[in-house]
This record gives structure tokens, C-alpha cells and sequence, in this order.
């Protein structure tokens, strides 16, 4: 019996409650044939990682619009490493200033999705790294 | 094996990951299971099933939350249906249990149906040995009771707690027609709504009707949101429990759920071994003969069968 | 209104023209599209004639400004008395900061203030506690106790100025700062204007600064209704906001319908704790979203004052005129702003703004260029509220009362969006009410699949988005983005820390305690909250005492 599936994490880290996006691109990965795992609002980097290892995802998509991301993305990466769970990709959108994607880079998270993005672009992207 | 003793210490990541190969490919995972089997058996598990909304996990969370009061630790697989038009699933259970993704002493797994059904009770069999053998002393298995195959999957625990809840309308229709003789206590969930006692009345006329043995289940109002009923429940629960253990059904129950597990890998290898060793060409030209009468169907399973036999005996498959 | 004789040759003349001319003209010029859609996704037809109004009733339907059923506007004069309050949501940072923003604002000839809270504030944490780790200071100003509030208002004269604060959950908490602060100038509640956004309902549906469960939260409103009716007449008790519900992807009728079935449920709700719907109702103030569809939108307003006074004179018996009256707060949609060709936004703002005036709006929100990218830099908030400015000034559009009315389009909007509305709001009541819709996911799950349909018609290139799926160009990286300090928290926990060493600790406890005495019996808490404030007792200290009384609210998700 074999049925590989994509796993995603959707998680909200943080305090703000804009989840329009993240919930547009948990669905465009669902119809994309993904299983996808969406934890709702005001998750802590804790239990964002403890999540994305329990469910083994492939891929945790982080969406912040708060302007927290410079002190919670690296926290998520920190604990990730500290799991030993470095395999698992992270992505990030939300409202994310251009100017901070470089060092949000350097801890690890493979990839930022500005607003206006198109979700095919986000399902080709893990599709590409999860092989 | 590394991760049989990985698993047996207690890591995460390593049952975890078991889980997902249990998932996409069962014959490599297979071999871990087989020395991960002699480390299981200790966890007491719990079917938690009922129609979509009905208030199973957040029923499990307040459950969950009580056993780690005292002491007890806790797996939980959440099962949600994959789309049979995309092949993707939402898995949308853990947002009811968000206190408990860092307790230590939980471990929360979410699972899609992906549309092969006979084989995932076999794979919930795996994951709750995986958890078992993690060291989980009590395991919840969640799924949405709307069909015989979700109904299958619960069987295999001890205990099946039904949920329903008042003003679902046919729902109620839907719990007669299939899931009704697997319950061993019936929980009416948002008992503060209005038809709550007429529901108690109508599934208590159905356990008089359907009354078969010792156990009569039990019939209790909860408000989940609010503890309200959750100690009874639990009460219940552990009432449950004495009685399978007293009666020897529990024995009984352990043993049903070994053989299904058996015939349903049996079943499961089987199709496995037609599709590999005989192609759809084949099968096409058969079914045609068969259509137009030039061979009958008991001769062409016959043939069939004999291909797979051989191809099984020669080692084509384990 | 028209001849039904007139009407019937309209509809033949139509057929004929139709069959003859428009069809010869699309077998040499075939239309752009097969089908044409308004910004909400509703059907758009080729053109509209008198034939498409056929019960149409001046008095019934429109009337005049000021009369029922208020269609054109709720004032007699409307912007040839006063024009609308131009009010920039504005906060980050530090109380400090944001008193100096403020300052700035109003100098530029902005007339109104609106407060926007820092997150930890909104879901009622201190700046000190670990959830609110990286959040101070960020989408809005930090406020933990009355001092902070004293320094927000520092040099604000609180009699002069009117002001509005998007704060729900813990709303008492700080509609009683306010109170408080303003009592240290000498000015008493019954002087004050302003808004307090109270609204409860959307946080469950669409914005997730939610604390309690429902029915605490529900109690909590209806003690500010019954507070401000006696103490502060001239003080909106809430602000029911359709505004995050069409952010979160709803459509225009969507946007009204969820809205009103919101103000329907509060108003039922201080009814059952035994208020006379006129003693609160003329309270009530409404907070739209102005999108890009400029006369859909435009019809969205009208129809929004026409339904919400039926609804209060034959649902709940209003006598009050003032209890008929749908007022409004408008902010353009930040959810149409673009990361991309950013000044693009300017033109966008300001036809959204245009919509919300030709809407007959009581204050305005224009939202600045760069908010895709960052919160506003000075000089791109200076643009937006010069556009209000622009437009109010220059355009003409405020020199007579609602100009677009019996526009045959306008008026088919304005009557679509109402009937169909009416009938989301006739399923929510079958549901048993906006709360238990909410609770059922119903509400959320409608919004969500238009957020997902509206998404998809971007991407299959149905819908343009200028900039984004249609004139791209390779653009630099912004740069002169506001930053706030990240030094902001510390400093927070620090005056916090500082705070608690020196106020009288006593004071504090006893107040506490009484408050979470209170909160167990059904007696008005505003009271209570008021002498916690007045004791510098934080923000979160009062919250958690609420807590513990009454729980936390679980979000219920469906996909």
C-alpha cells in the first residue's frame, strides 16, 4: 500500500488574527492533493515546532501580519534546531518588509511569500523542494 | 533496531515518522513493526466517534486534560477525510486542543482518510502501536461516524464513546441506519440546547430495542465547553473498563480486533499482489470473455487465482 | 414612480434595440467579456432603464435626507452643513510616540483621533507577559495601565476632540482610561465624543482579537450600553463593523448582511438585560468597509441605512429617529492595497474614498500607499488624508446631497444588495442569531469561500489587479519604511515594572477583589473597572481576573 502524501503545517504564530491568507493558501494546498494541518490563531514558536513534529510535515507555512516575525521566525528556527528537525522546510508570508527578508533567510526559512503572490507559485515551490 | 529502541525511549520525532511510513509505504514500514510489536499491548484504547460537529475534540481535549491531572499520558490520532476529488485533506482537529501541543506528555497525531479505507484501519492499528509503544497509556482514536468504513476504524479500540448532539437533524437517522451497536456509552454533547432530553429519549428507545448482552450503555448529557458531564463521562469510561475486564470481554474484543487486523492485511496484500502480477490488459480481456460468455466468471477467477499463487509461491511478493 | 405604460414601451423599444442594433454591433465588435461581474462577483447587466425599477417609490424607497427610510443620507444637509470627520487610524510604539503623531495629525487639519492598540493591549495582556513577546508597540500603541493613557493624550484637549478607539474585547477597560484620563483635565463623561468599537461578534468572525466566550462578552457590551445612555450621551457605545468582514473576503452583500445581523443580535441582547431599544439605540454606530467597485459600493452604503431602519422601526418598534439612523465610520479596504507599484494605492484610496462620500459616510479613513508593506510612513498618511481633503475641497461631489440617487444602476444595486442581504440575515435567524451562526462556523465558512473564489479569479486572470496579475514591472525594494524601535517592549516592561513598585498596592488588591466579586453576580462592571483604572491596576491584571470568572473563548474553525 503506498499513498505518499505532502504534509503541510499552516500555523499563525503570534497575536494577530488576519487569517484570510493563510486560510486562501491552507485550501489551495488541499486542492493541490496536499494534507494539510492548520492550528488556528496565537501559536507559540513552541507549539508551532512541537506540531510540525508530531504531525512530521514536510513543509510548516508561517503567516504573520503583525510586524512580530523578526523576533518569532528566528525563535521557530532556533527550536527547530534544537528538535533536531532542520529538515523540515519553512515558508513565510504576510505583511513582511522586503528589507527584512535577507535575514530571515540566514535562519533558515527557505522562502518569503509577499502579498499578491499567486498560490501556484507557493505549491510549485514545495512540490519542487519536497521530493 | 535503532528506531524500535528510539521509539521505545520515548522520541517524538522517531514514532512520529514511523507513523508517516506507516502511511505511505506499509510494506517497508512493516519491518519496524514487527519488532515494535512485543512493546505493545499496554495502552488502553478509546474510540471517540459521532457526526460532523458534534463536539469529539474538544469532548477528547477535556478528556485528555483530566487523564494528564492524573498522571496518565495520553496519544491522540485524529482522523479527518481526505477529498476524493483532490486527494488533499484539512486537518483542522488540533485547533480544539491547542494547550495540549506542549505538554510533554501527549502526543497528537492528525490523519486523512486518502481514500484507501480498507487499508486505514490498518494503518490506525499501526499508529496506535506506534503511540503504545511511545509509551502512551491511554490512545484516542477520533473519527467522524457517518459510514460503516469510518465505523470500522473505532472498533478496534476497547471503549467507543458515540457523540451526538441535539438539532442535527437526520443526524439521528444516521446513527440508527449503521453506528448504533458500536457505541459502549452515548454521549449527547451541548446539552443546553433545545431537543437535548427527546434525543436521550429517542437513542434510550433504541438501546431498549437493540439490547444485546450484558452492557447497557450508558446515555449522558455533556456541555463540553464548560466540563459540564466530563467527570461522568469519565466515570463511565472506567465503569466500562471493569466491566470488560470482569466479563472477559475484553479478551474477547482484543482477540476480534487481532483477526481483523490480520484479514484486513491479508485482504490488503492480496490486492496488492493482483495488481502487481496481473496486468490490466489481462484483466480486461478477461472480463470481456466473461461479458460475452465465452468463459464464465468462476473459471476466470480460477485462472486468476492461480497467477497469483504462483507469483506469491515464486516470491514475486513477500 | 414611473408609468406603467411608459415602462412597457421602455421594454418593448429595449427588446428592439437589443435584437437589432446591439446584436449587429456584436457580430462586428464582440463585447470584452462573456459575462460581466461587479466587485462582489454579482452579475452585471449590459444596461439599466427605467424598466429594471418597475415597483420603484420615491417616498418608500428613498425619501428624503433625513426621513425614513434615510436612503439619502441621515442628515437633511449633509455635507453642505458639515462635512465628514476625516479621522487617520493612527498608533505605534510608545505612548509617547503616538501622542506625538496625534499632535501632528491634527495640526494637519485632521478633525477626529483614532487609537490603534497594539495587539498584547486589544487581547488584553501586559507588555510584560510572554505572549506578548515581539508584538508591543507594533500594530498599534501600548497601553498596560492609566499612565500610559495619561501620556496618550498629553496636550489633547478631550472636550475639543473627538475620539474614536478600535478596541473590543477589553473595552471597558479602556473606555474607563479614557474616562479617566479626561477627568484629570476636568472634563466629565457626559462632555465626551467618540467611538469605542466594542464590537464582539466580528473578532469571532473575521479579526481574532477575541478574549471571553460569547456570553460574558455579550454582558460586557450591554454594561457599556447601559453605562454610556446614562453617563455619556454623546458617546457611541459601539462601532458594529462590517469593515474586517469584507477584509476577510466577504462580499458587499455579505459585508451588510453579517454586519446588521451583528447589530441585530446586540440589540436583542441589551433588550433581554431589560434596556428600552430607544435609550441605546441612537448609540449605535456602524463601521464600513469602501472597496473598489465604486457604485456597488456606493449602493452597499444606501442600501446598509435603508434595511438597518426597517429593521429597527418594524423588528424592534424604534420610535426614536435617531434609533433608525445607520451612522458610519469608513476606512478604504486595505485588503485591495498592493506590495506592488505601491503608489498605485493612491489612485485606489481614492476611489474608495469617493465611494464612502458618494455613500453619505459620517467620518473617513483613507489608508495610506504603503500599508501592504509596512505600517505608514509620515508623509504617505500626509497623502491620504490629503486625498479626503481633495476630495471634500475640489471634487464637487459635497455641494449637493447624495448625487447619484436615481441613477437607474445606482437604485438596482441599492435594492439587490438590501433584498439579498435581508435574506443572509433571514437565514442567520433561522440559525437561532448571529452568535449561534458564528458558533456553528456558518458565518466564517461563507466568508471564507468568497475569500477563496476572489483568490481564484485573480489567478485564472478573471480579475485584474493591476501591478499584480497585469502590468508588472520590475520594481527596487522600498525603502524609508516605518520601523518601530525594537527597544519599545523593553521600555514598556520597564515603566511597567516601575509601576508596580510605586502605586499603592493595597488600593490595587481591594479593587481587584471587588471587581471579581462583581463579575460573579449580573451587576454592571463598568463601575468596577473604573476604580481598578483609577488605582493603576493594569490592563492585564483586570483581564485575568475576568478570566478566571469567565473563560476563554476557543476559536471554532472550519475549513
Amino acid at each position: 500500500m503506498k499513498a505518499k502524501k505532502i504534509r503541510v503545517l499552516v500555523a499563525k504564530p503570534g497575536l494577530d488574527g488576519h487569517d484570510r491568507g493563510a486560510k486562501v493558501v491552507a485550501r489551495a494546498l488541499r486542492d493541490a492533493g496536499m494534507e494539510v494541518i492548520y492550528t488556528g490563531l496565537r501559536q507559540t514558536p513552541r507549539q508551532i515546532v512541537e506540531t510540525a513534529i508530531q504531525e512530521d510535515v514536510n513543509v510548516i507555512g508561517l503567516s504573520i501580519l503583525s510586524g512580530a516575525h523578526t523576533h518569532l521566525f528566528p525563535e521557530i528556527m532556533r527550536l527547530l534546531k534544537e528538535n533536531k528537525a532542520e529538515d523540515i522546510i519553512v515558508i513565510a508570508g504576510g505583511v513582511i518588509p522586503e528589507e527584512d527578508i535577507p535575514e530571515l533567510k540566514k535562519v533558515g526559512i527557505a522562502e518569503i511569500f509577499t502579498p499578491g503572490t499567486d498560490t501556484r507559485d507557493i505549491i510549485n515551490f514545495i512540490k519542487e523542494k519536497v521530493k | 533496531m535503532e528506531i524500535v529502541k528510539k521509539i521505545i525511549n520515548g522520541d517524538r520525532r522517531a514514532a512520529a515518522k514511523l507513523i508517516t511510513l506507516a502511511e505511505n509505504d506499509f510494506d517497508k514500514a512493516e519491518d519496524i513493526l514487527k519488532e515494535l510489536y512485543s512493546y505493545t499491548g499496554n495502552a488502553l484504547v478509546i474510540g471517540i466517534t459521532g457526526p460532523p460537529g458534534a463536539g469529539k475534540s474538544t469532548i477528547t481535549d477535556k478528556l485528555t486534560k483530566s487523564l494528564r491531572k492524573q498522571g496518565k499520558t495520553v496519544g491522540i490520532i485524529a482522523i479527518d477525510p481526505t477529498s476524493p476529488f483532490t486527494g488533499g485533506a484539512l486537518l483542522g482537529d488540533r485547533i480544539r486542543m491547542q494547550d495540549l501541543s506542549t505538554d510533554p506528555g501527549v502526543f497528537i497525531r492528525s490523519m486523512g482518510t486518502r481514500g484507501h479505507l480498507g487499508g486505514l484501519s490498518q494503518v490506525t492499528q499501526a499508529a496506535v502501536k506506534i503511540l503504545d509503544a511511545l509509551g502512551k497509556e491511554v490512545i484516542f482514536i477520533e473519527t467522524v461516524g457517518v459510514g460503516q468504513a469510518e465505523v470500522d476504524i473505532v472498533k478496534v479500540a476497547d471503549t467507543v464513546v458515540l457523540i451526538t448532539m441535539p438539532g442535527m437533524g437526520d443526524d439521528i437517522q444516521i446513527i440508527k441506519a449503521g453506528i448504533m451497536e458500536i457505541g459502549d456509552i452515548f454521549v449527547v454533547n451541548k446539552a443546553d440546547k433545545e431537543g437535548c432530553e427527546r434525543l436521550i429519549t429517542e437513542i434510550e428507545m433504541m438501546l431498549d430495542l437493540n439490547q444485546n448482552g450484558q452492557w447497557r450503555p450508558p446515555v449522558l448529557k455533556t456541555i463540553a465547553t464548560s466540563d459540564f458531564g466530563i467527570q461522568e463521562l469519565e466515570r463511565e469510561i472506567k465503569h466500562h473498563l471493569e466491566y470488560l475486564k470482569e466479563s472477559g470481554e475484553l479478551e474477547q474484543r482484543r482477540r476480534e480486533s487481532a483477526k481483523k487486523e490480520i484479514f484486513d492485511i491479508i485482504q490488503e496484500k492480496w490486492k496488492e499482489i493482483l495488481a502487481d502480477s496481473v496486468s490490466n490488459e489481462f484483466l480486461n480481456e478477461i472480463v470481456t470473455k466473461v461479458v460475452k460468455r465465452d468463459e464464465d466468471p468462476y473459471t476466470a477467477v480460477k485462472k486468476i487465482s492461480d497467477i497469483l499463487m504462483y507469483s506469491y509461491t515464486q516470491g514475486g511478493k513477500k | 414612480m414611473f408609468d406603467k405604460n411608459e415602462i412597457k414601451k421602455i421594454k418593448q423599444l429595449r427588446e428592439q434595440w437589443e435584437n437589432s442594433t446591439i446584436k449587429k454591433t456584436l457580430e462586428r465588435f464582440p463585447e470584452r467579456k462573456d459575462k460581466f461581474v461587479s466587485g462582489s462577483g454579482e452579475e452585471v447587466d449590459r444596461l439599466y432603464a427605467p424598466d429594471n425599477l418597475e415597483d420603484f417609490d420615491y417616498f418608500k424607497d428613498l425619501n428624503f435626507p433625513g426621513e425614513y427610510p434615510y436612503t439619502r443620507g441621515v442628515q437633511p444637509t449633509m455635507y453642505r452643513g458639515r462635512l465628514w470627520t476625516m479621522r487617520q487610524y493612527a498608533g505605534f510604539g510608545t505612548a509617547e510616540e503616538s501622542n506625538k503623531r496625534y499632535k501632528y495629525l491634527l495640526t494637519q487639519g485632521q478633525t477626529g483621533l483614532s487609537i490603534a492598540f497594539d495587539l498584547p493591549t486589544q487581547i488584553g495582556y501586559d507588555s510584560d507577559h510572554p505572549m506578548s513577546l515581539g508584538e508591543v508597540g507594533k500594530v498599534g500603541v501600548a497601553i498596560d495601565s492609566l499612565k500610559d493613557m495619561e501620556t496618550l493624550f498629553d496636550g489633547i484637549p478631550l472636550d475639543r476632540v473627538s475620539t474614536s478607539m478600535t478596541i473590543n474585547a477589553p473595552a471597558a477597560v479602556l473606555l474607563a482610561m479614557y474616562i479617566a484620563v479626561a477627568e484629570k483635565q476636568g472634563v466629565s463623561p457626559d462632555k465626551l465624543k467618540g467611538t469605542i468599537q466594542n464590537d464582539i461578534l466580528k473578532e469571532y468572525i473575521a479579526r481574532g482579537t477575541y478574549i471571553f466566550p460569547p456570553y460574558p462578552s455579550m454582558r460586557l457590551i450591554t454594561n457599556i450600553f447601559e453605562f454610556c445612555s446614562k453617563e455619556m450621551p454623546s458617546w457611541n457605545a459601539i462601532s458594529i463593523s462590517g469593515y474586517h468582514i469584507r477584509e476577510a473576503g466577504a462580499t458587499a452583500i455579505q459585508e451588510v448582511a453579517f454586519t446588521l445581523a451583528d447589530g441585530i443580535a446586540y440589540v436583542e441582547a441589551a433588550i433581554k438585560s431589560g434596556l428600552k431599544v430607544d435609550d441605546f439605540a441612537p448609540r449605535l454606530s456602524f463601521f464600513f468597509n469602501a472597496h473598489n467597485d465604486l457604485l456597488e459600493e456606493v449602493a452597499k452604503f444606501r442600501a446598509a441605512r435603508r434595511l438597518w431602519a426597517r429593521i429597527m422601526k418594524e423588528r424592534f418598534g424604534a420610535k426614536n429617529k435617531k434609533s433608525l439612523m445607520l451612522r458610519f465610520h469608513t476606512q478604504t479596504a486595505g485588503c485591495t492595497l498592493t506590495a506592488q507599484q505601491p503608489d498605485n494605492n493612491i489612485i485606489r484610496v481614492t476611489i474608495q474614498a469617493l465611494a464612502a462620500v458618494l455613500g453619505g459616510t459620517q467620518s473617513l479613513h483613507t489608508n495610506s500607499r504603503d500599508e501592504a508593506l509596512a505600517l505608514p510612513a509620515e508623509d504617505s498618511v500626509r497623502i491620504a488624508l490629503r486625498t479626503q481633503q481633495i476630495i471634500a475641497y475640489e471634487s464637487g461631489v459635497t455641494e449637493t446631497i447624495d448625487p447619484l440617487a436615481g441613477s437607474y444602476y445606482i437604485e438596482v444595486l441599492t435594492k439587490n444588495i438590501e433584498e439579498q442581504a435581508l435574506k443572509y440575515i433571514e437565514k442567520i435567524d433561522k440559525l437561532g442569531g448571529a452568535p449561534r451562526a458564528i458558533e456553528k462556523g456558518f458565518i466564517q465558512q461563507e466568508i471564507q469561500n468568497s475569500a477563496y473564489q476572489y483568490q481564484k479569479e485573480i489567478e485564472e486572470g478573471k480579475r485584474i489587479v493591476v501591478g499584480v496579475n497585469k502590468f508588472q514591472i520590475k520594481e527596487e525594494t522600498p525603502k524609508g519604511l516605518l520601523r518601530v524601535d525594537p527597544e519599545v517592549g523593553r521600555r514598556q516592561v520597564e515603566k511597567l515594572r516601575e509601576l508596580k513598585e510605586t502605586r499603592d498596592n493595597q488600593k490595587v488588591k481591594v479593587s481587584l477583589s471587588a471587581l471579581g466579586r462583581a463579575a460573579k453576580t449580573d451587576a454592571n462592571l463598568i463601575p468596577f473597572i473604573l476604580d481598578c483604572v483609577k488605582s493603576y491596576v493594569t490592563l492585564g491584571e483586570i483581564c485575568d481576573v475576568l478570566r478566571s470568572e469567565f473563560g476563554e473563548y476557543k476559536e471554532s474553525i472550519k475549513l
